[in-house]
């Protein structure tokens, strides 16, 4: 698991995680088995999970490229996304995220079963918070809330 | 059977299937999951899993019979599988995967073919002990429950 490091961690308020309140994370992904063990795993650490099977149903329910309806979905703390998907790649779905400007500042965390370096550079430096190796474990999904609730007022 | 001991037929028997290398530590993680806010956790995680895998073995075998295989299609499928193996825990049927990956790498049916044959054996395997173990995960919910 690879994080993008230091640097800029400006969490503004309204992207802030309150003491007590449950975290909203979409999960992307379109393996079946998959969704249901990062939901599992995201609602054991008291996490609230909306699920997408690939990355245009992600774009559709967080209304990308829609000005007026852009971040007026229940608000999305995290999003977590595969890499391989058939159509737009999660690669895909990152640019298009951090092109919004409503919701470039959410955390987009890319999944991979494959560790490949240039990938890996190529999601980072495109502004994933991190890069996770499937399948997740516990202790990834401790790393994850410990980003989001690292950025509170 | 009382309720202890069918619990430790079930370590015992997941134990065995660890040792002999056709489940990995990931399959702990998907038991540790389970809980009694999820009872059936592990029972639903195998269902889609087994579901997943035999139609995705079947496409294999179907993309195979072409006389021209289109290895890019095989390649996507092969790497579904190898995924859900991976995500499940099934050790031994995610390195039967790799030799079929790279089969059909290589473009080579006659390799490709003599894969399948490995990823269905190991794969018939896997889906044998998992039905014993959700036999006895079951008779333990059974028991679990008369109890109450």
């Amino acid at each position: 698991m690879l994080s993008s490091g230091g640097g800029s961690d400006s969490c503004s308020k309204d992207m802030a995680v309150e003491l007590g309140d449950e975290p909203h994370v979409l999960v992307v992904d379109d393996s079946l088995i998959d969704r249901k063990l990062v939901e599992r795993l995201l609602k054991n650490s008291s996490c609230k999970v909306t699920t997408a099977e690939n990355a245009l149903r992600a774009v559709n329910y967080l209304r990308l490229g829609n000005d007026t309806l852009e971040g007026t979905v229940s608000e999305v703390n995290m999003i977590i996304t595969d890499y391989c998907m058939p159509g737009m790649t999660g690669y895909e779905l990152l640019k298009k995220i951090k092109e919004s400007s409503v919701l470039k500042e959410v955390p987009v965390v890319i999944m991979s079963s494959d560790n490949i370096p240039t990938r890996i550079n190529q999601c980072l430096e495109e502004g994933a918070k991190m890069f996770m190796l499937k399948p997740l474990t516990r202790s990834d999904v401790k790393q994850l809330k410990w980003h989001l609730m690292k950025c509170r007022s | 059977m009382d309720l202890a001991a069918l619990k430790t037929q079930l370590k015992n028997f997941v134990q065995s299937m660890f040792e002999e290398g056709v489940l990995d530590n990931q399959f702990s993680q998907i038991q540790a999951l389970q809980d009694s806010t999820n009872p059936n956790f592990v029972e639903e995680v195998i269902t889609l899993f087994c579901n997943d895998a035999e139609r995705i073995i079947n496409e294999i075998n179907r993309n195979l019979g072409y006389q021209n295989v289109d290895f890019s299609n095989l390649d996507s499928y092969v790497h579904q599988l190898k995924g859900s193996s991976s995500s499940i825990g099934a050790n031994r049927l995610k390195l039967a995967c790799a030799n079929l990956h790279q089969a059909s790498d290589e473009r080579n049916k006659e390799g490709c073919l003599q894969a399948l044959q490995l990823i269905t054996c190991e794969y018939c395997l896997l889906r044998r002990k998992f039905q014993a173990l959700l036999h006895l995960e079951r008779s333990i919910v059974e028991l679990e429950t008369n109890q109450k």
